[in-house]
C-alpha cells in the first residue's frame, strides 16, 4: 500500500509536470517559426517532451518505490 | 491496378482472420491458457482508442489546423500518468461491484440508480452512434476511391449507391455477426471476451504498422527524409502554416480544452471502458501499459505530419479532401500492395473500433434501459419467467444488430452534406458528461444522486444545443438564421456564442459551456440534496475501495431474511441452470457451506447474489430482482452510517495493530541481538579474568616452588602479580559500572566542576602509562573554562579511558597524543587525538557499542573488556553531550566530544 501511494505521487507529480509542459504559456515558447536540424520547433518539443513522460513513466512504473 | 475483386478478396480475407483469431482466442480460454493475459496485448488493446479517425482524419486535421490534432493524443498521454490513481480505481471498484459498463458504474454509485442508468446510457448512445456512422463512412470512402480509381487522382464522388452496392453495408453486417459472436456469449457481462481482446490487439498492431509503412513510404521513398520535406515545405506560405499554431486569441484554449476532452474521453468512451475494464485480466497489467499505451500513440503520430506535407506538395491546385491523403499518396505512385496495406489497415482501425464500441453500448443498452423497462412492465409478468438468460442474451443481440443499423442509417442520411470530421469531437464531448460523476463520484463521497442526475442533464441539453442543434442547420432543418442571430433573434443565445462568449471555436465552446454546467449543477446540487442510505453506503465502498474488503462490509448493510431456494432460482432465471450451479459451487468451496443444510441465506450470500446478477442486468435491475424474493429491513440513514464507520473503526485498529506487532517484533529482534552480545560479552569477559588469573596462579606457584630464587628476581615476580591484580579489579570494576549504568543504579555525584582540572587530572592519573611507552603527550587548554555541573569522577574516568585507548594503540617512542579543550556558544568542545593506528570505517560503527572489541591487525589480541568506550558513551550521554570519532586506518583517530554548558 505505501508502495502505491508512494507511485502515485510520483506519477501525479510527472501528470502536474506534463500538463504545464504541453500547454499555454509554455508551450508558446516553442511557436516559432523555426526549425532545429531540419525539425520544426513546436514539434520538435512536443516529441520531445512527449519521449521524456514515457521514459519517466516506464522508469517510475518499473522502479521498487 | 487493383480490381475490384482483389480489394474484396483481401478484405474478406483479413476479416476471416480476425474471426479465426477470435475463435483461437476463445477456445484458448475455455481451455484456460489465456493468449491476451499480458501487459503488451492489454496497453494493444486500449490503442481501439486510435479509429478511423486517428488513421485517415489525423492527416486531415493537420492540413486543415496544423499541430491541433495533436491534442486527441496528448490528452490520452497526460490521462495515462493518472491511470494509476484513476483508471486502477475505477477497475478495482468495477471488480468488486462487477461493474460492466459505465452507464451501471455511476448507476451503482449514486444508490444503484435506474434512473441515472437509463440516462447515461441514452446520452452515450446518441453520443456514439454518430461516431460509429463515421467508422462506416470512412470503409465505404476507401473502397470507393480504390474501386473509382482510373489513374488521376481525383476528388471523391460519393456518388448515391443503392444500398446493396455499398460496402458499408456489408461490413455493416459482418461487424454486427463479429460482435454477436464473440461479445455477447454469456449472459454475464463481467465474462472477458478473450477472442475479441485477442482480435482487438492484433487490429492495432495491423493499423500501426500500415501508417508506420505508409509514413516510411512517403518520407524516405518518395522525399528524402524529414528534413527534406520541411525544408519544402518552409519553402511554401501555405504549408508553412503547418508547423506553428496559429496566432490568434483563443488557439491556446481551444488547444487546453481540446486536451483536456480528449483526457476525459479516454476514460469516458464506452469501448475504453470495455477494453480497459471490463476485459481486464490483471490489475497489474496497468503498470506496463501506462507507459507502453502513449508510446503507441506516439508513434502512430509520427508520420501524419510529413504524409500532410507530402500530399498537400503532391496534391496542391486538385480537389482532394485531406482525409484521403494516406490512401491517395500510394495510389498515385502505383504501389498497389502498400495501398492494400493501407486500406487494411484503416479497415482496423473502422472495424475494431465499431465492434468494441457496439458490445460495450449493447450492455448498456440491455441493461440499463431495456430490462428496467421490461421489469417494470407488470403485463410481460418478467419476474415469474422462469429462463431469462435466453432472452437476456437476445436483447443484447438486437442491441448490437439496432446500434451498428442506426450507425449506418446516420451515415447514409448525413453523408452528403455534413462533415464527418467534426463528429468524432462532438461524440467525445458527448461521453465527457460523464465526468463529473464518474470522478467526482470515486474522489469525493458528497456527491449525491440528484447532484448527478442534475449534472448529467445539464450538460447534455446543452451539448446538445451548442454541438447538435447547429448541425441541423447544414441539414436544412433549422435556418442559418439559428446560428448567425439565435433563436427568435435572440443574440445572447447563438448556439456558437452562447451568452456572447467569443474567442472559442465552435467545438471548445461547446465543451467549455456543457462541462461547466455540468460539473457546476453536479457540485451545486450535491452540496443541497441528501443521500439515501444505499447511496451513502455505496458511496463510501466506491471512494474507500482500497479500505473495504471485498463483500464483507457490503453485506453488513444488508439486514433481511431470505431463503436460499428462492436465490437459486433466481440465479437459474439469469444466469442459466449450468452457471449457477458453477458460481454456487465456487461460493461454498470458498466458504465451506453445505447447500443441503443451508436454508436461510445470510447477508454475505444475498449480496452475493445480487453482485452475480449485477453482472447480468446490471445493479440497478439486479437490486430490484433480488427485493423481489426477499424481505428486507430497511435502515435508516444513521444505522448505515453508523456501520459503514464501525467498520472503518475496525479497519483502523487492525492496522494500529498491525503496527504494534511490527514493533515487537522489532523489539524482540533487538532483544535476540542483545542476548547473543551478551553471550559474546561473558566468554570475553571470563577469558580476560583468566588471564591475569593464570598469571597470577602460575607466579605464585613459582615463588612456592622455589623459595631460593633470588631476591631481586622475587621482586620482579611481586610486581607482575600486583599489576595482573589491578588489571583484574579494573576489569571487574568496569563491569559492575557498565552494569549500573545500564540498569540505571549508578549513582551520580553531581557538582559544579572545571573542565580543565578534570582534563589535567586524568592526564596526570595517565601519565605512567605514557611515560611507559615514551610517547609525546601535549594537553591545550584555555585559561578560563566555564564552569559545568556534572560527575567529576566520571568524567575523569571517561577522559582516562579516551586516553589509555589512544596509548593502547600508539606505537612507541614516535606515538603523539594531543588533548584540548575550546568552548564556543555554550558548548565545551574535548578533543583526543593520536597516531595510531586506526579504525576503518566499519568498525566506527560498533566501538561504542557494549561488548565490541576492535581487533588491532597484527598486534594480537585487543586488550581490555570491550566496556571502555561503551561506558565513556553512557557518562557523555548522561551529562547530555555527545562523543564522535573520525579516524582511517593507518591515519590515527580523532574522538571528539560535545558537552553543553548549561545543564543539569
Amino acid at each position: 500500500m505505501a508502495a502505491d501511494t508512494n507511485r502515485t505521487k510520483r506519477l501525479v507529480g510527472l501528470f502536474l509536470l506534463a500538463y504545464l509542459l504541453f500547454n499555454h504559456p509554455l508551450l508558446s515558447l516553442f511557436n516559432l517559426q523555426q526549425t532545429v536540424s531540419g525539425i520544426p520547433l513546436l514539434y520538435g518539443y512536443i516529441f520531445g517532451v512527449w519521449i521524456l513522460l514515457i521514459v519517466l513513466m516506464a522508469i517510475i512504473t518499473s522502479s521498487e518505490p | 491496378m487493383l480490381t475490384t475483386e482483389t480489394i474484396l478478396f483481401v478484405s474478406l480475407c483479413y476479416i476471416g482472420v480476425l474471426f479465426a483469431i477470435a475463435y483461437f482466442g476463445d477456445k484458448r480460454a475455455d481451455a484456460g491458457r489465456s493468449i491476451i493475459n499480458s501487459p503488451y496485448v492489454y496497453a494493444l488493446s486500449l490503442a481501439v482508442y486510435c479509429t478511423a479517425w486517428t488513421f485517415y482524419g489525423s492527416v486531415g486535421r493537420a492540413v486543415r489546423s496544423g499541430p491541433g490534432f495533436l491534442t486527441i493524443y496528448i490528452g490520452p498521454t497526460l490521462m495515462a500518468t493518472l491511470g494509476w490513481l484513476v483508471l486502477r480505481k475505477i477497475l478495482r471498484i468495477s471488480r468488486i461491484h462487477r461493474i460492466t459498463s459505465i452507464a451501471d458504474f455511476i448507476a451503482s454509485r449514486y444508490g444503484k440508480s435506474m434512473m441515472l442508468g437509463g440516462v447515461v446510457a441514452v446520452i452515450a448512445v446518441l453520443g456514439i452512434v454518430p461516431y460509429i456512422s463515421l467508422q462506416l463512412k470512412a470503409i465505404s470512402t476507401s473502397f470507393l476511391l480504390l474501386h473509382n480509381y482510373s489513374g488521376e487522382p481525383l476528388p471523391i464522388r460519393f456518388g448515391r449507391l443503392s444500398v446493396f452496392q455499398d460496402t458499408a453495408f456489408y461490413v455493416a453486417f459482418i461487424l454486427a455477426a463479429f460482435a454477436v459472436l464473440f461479445g455477447t456469449r454469456k449472459p454475464e457481462a463481467t465474462e472477458r471476451h478473450e477472442g475479441l481482446v485477442a482480435a482487438i490487439a492484433f487490429e492495432s498492431v495491423v493499423k500501426l504498422l500500415a501508417f508506420l509503412a505508409l509514413g516510411l513510404f512517403v518520407t524516405y521513398g518518395l522525399y528524402s527524409g524529414f528534413e527534406d520535406l520541411f525544408t519544402r515545405a518552409v519553402q511554401w506560405p501555405a504549408l508553412e502554416e503547418l508547423l506553428i499554431m496559429d496566432q490568434q486569441p483563443g488557439t491556446y484554449t481551444d488547444w487546453t480544452i481540446y486536451v483536456l476532452l480528449s483526457m476525459l474521453a479516454f476514460l469516458m468512451l464506452p469501448r475504453q471502458f470495455q477494453v480497459a475494464v471490463v476485459e481486464n485480466v490483471n490489475e497489474e497489467h496497468l503498470r506496463k501499459a501506462i507507459w507502453l499505451f502513449p508510446l503507441y500513440l506516439l508513434a502512430i503520430n509520427i508520420f501524419v505530419l510529413p504524409v500532410a506535407i507530402a500530399g498537400m506538395l503532391e496534391f496542391s491546385g486538385l480537389l482532394i479532401d485531406a482525409d484521403t491523403f494516406v490512401l491517395q499518396l500510394p495510389l498515385a505512385h502505383q504501389y498497389t500492395k502498400l495501398t492494400m496495406l493501407v486500406f487494411i489497415g484503416g479497415m482496423s482501425a473502422a472495424t475494431g473500433m465499431v465492434v468494441v464500441e457496439t458490445i460495450a453500448l449493447s450492455t448498456m443498452i440491455s441493461n440499463n434501459l431495456v430490462m428496467p423497462i421490461l421489469l417494470h412492465i407488470p403485463a410481460l409478468k418478467l419476474t415469474e419467467r422462469q429462463d431469462l438468460s435466453i432472452w437476456l442474451v437476445a436483447i443484447r443481440h438486437a442491441a448490437i444488430v439496432t446500434t451498428i443499423l442506426l450507425g449506418y442509417i446516420y451515415f447514409r442520411q448525413t453523408a452528403e452534406y455534413y462533415p464527418l470530421v467534426a463528429i468524432g469531437l462532438v461524440s467525445f464531448a458527448a461521453v465527457a458528461q460523464f465526468a463529473p460523476a464518474l470522478l467526482g463520484g470515486i474522489f469525493w463521497k458528497g456527491g449525491t444522486k440528484a447532484g448527478a442526475l442534475s449534472g448529467l442533464v445539464t450538460g447534455f441539453l446543452l451539448w446538445l444545443y451548442t454541438l447538435v442543434l447547429p448541425t441541423m442547420t447544414e441539414a436544412g432543418l433549422l435556418p442559418h438564421s439559428f446560428i448567425d442571430q439565435g433563436p427568435f433573434g435572440l443574440s445572447w443565445l447563438r448556439p456558437f456564442h452562447l451568452f456572447g462568449l467569443t474567442g472559442f471555436d465552435s467545438i471548445s465552446h461547446g465543451v467549455f459551456w456543457s462541462l461547466l454546467a455540468n460539473t457546476g449543477a453536479y457540485v451545486g446540487v450535491s452540496l443541497f440534496s441528501h443521500q439515501s442510505p444505499l447511496e451513502h453506503s455505496q458511496a463510501a465502498m466506491f471512494v474507500d475501495v482500497y479500505h473495504h474488503s471485498r463483500e464483507t462490509e457490503e453485506s453488513m448493510i444488508w439486514r433481511g431474511t431470505a431463503f436460499v431456494p428462492d436465490l437459486k432460482s433466481l440465479l437459474e432465471r439469469f444466469l442459466g441452470k449450468e452457471r449457477t450451479a458453477e458460481a454456487l459451487e465456487e461460493y461454498s468451496r470458498d466458504r465451506n457451506i453445505n447447500w443441503n443444510l443451508a436454508r436461510n441465506a445470510d447477508p454475505s450470500f444475498v449480496t452475493h447474489v445480487e453482485k452475480l446478477l449485477s453482472g447480468a442486468i446490471g445493479s440497478a435491475s439486479a437490486r430490484v430482482m433480488v427485493a423481489s424474493v426477499v424481505k428486507e429491513e430497511l435502515l435508516g440513514i444513521q444505522e448505515v452510517m453508523d456501520i459503514v464507520d464501525e467498520t472503518r473503526q475496525v479497519i483502523i485498529y487492525s492496522r494500529k495493530l498491525e503496527k504494534a506487532s511490527a514493533d515487537l517484533r522489532a523489539a524482540n529482534e533487538r532483544l535476540q541481538e542483545l542476548d547473543r552480545l551478551k553471550d559474546e560479552f561473558i566468554s570475553t569477559v571470563t577469558h580476560e579474568l583468566r588471564t591475569p588469573l593464570t598469571a597470577i596462579q602460575s607466579i605464585a606457584e613459582i615463588l612456592r616452588d622455589y623459595p631460593e630464587t633470588d631476591p631481586d628476581e622475587q621482586h620482579n615476580f611481586l610486581s607482575i602479580m600486583i599489576n595482573e591484580i589491578h588489571r583484574l579489579s579494573r576489569l571487574i570494576n568496569q563491569v559492575l559500572d557498565f552494569q549500573k549504568i545500564e540498569s540505571g543504579r549508578m549513582h551520580w555525584q553531581v557538582h559544579p566542576l572545571d573542565m580543565a582540572k578534570v582534563i589535567q587530572d586524568s592526564v596526570d592519573a595517565t601519565r605512567q602509562l605514557v611515560t611507559d611507552k615514551e610517547l609525546l603527550l601535549t594537553v591545550d587548554l584555555p585559561e578560563t573554562t566555564p564552569i559545568i555541573t556534572g560527575d567529576r569522577d566520571k568524567l575523569i574516568q571517561a577522559m582516562v579511558n579516551l586516553i589509555s585507548n589512544a596509548v593502547k594503540f600508539c606505537d612507541p617512542q614516535v606515538g603523539q597524543i594531543q588533548i584540548s579543550l575550546t568552548h564556543r556558544f555554550n558548548k565545551l568542545y574535548v578533543r583526543v587525538k593520536d597516531n595510531g593506528i586506526g579504525i576503518s570505517a566499519e568498525d566506527q560503527q560498533v566501538i561504542f557499542e557494549q561488548f565490541r572489541q576492535i581487533s588491532p591487525t597484527g598486534r594480537g589480541r585487543p586488550q581490555g573488556s570491550g566496556l571502555g568506550l561503551a561506558i565513556t558513551k553512557r557518562i557523555i550521554e548522561f551529562h547530555a553531550g555527545q562523543i564522535t570519532v573520525e579516524s582511517a586506518p593507518g591515519k590515527g583517530a580523532t574522538f571528539d566530544i560535545v558537552l553543553p554548558i548549561e545543564k543539569l
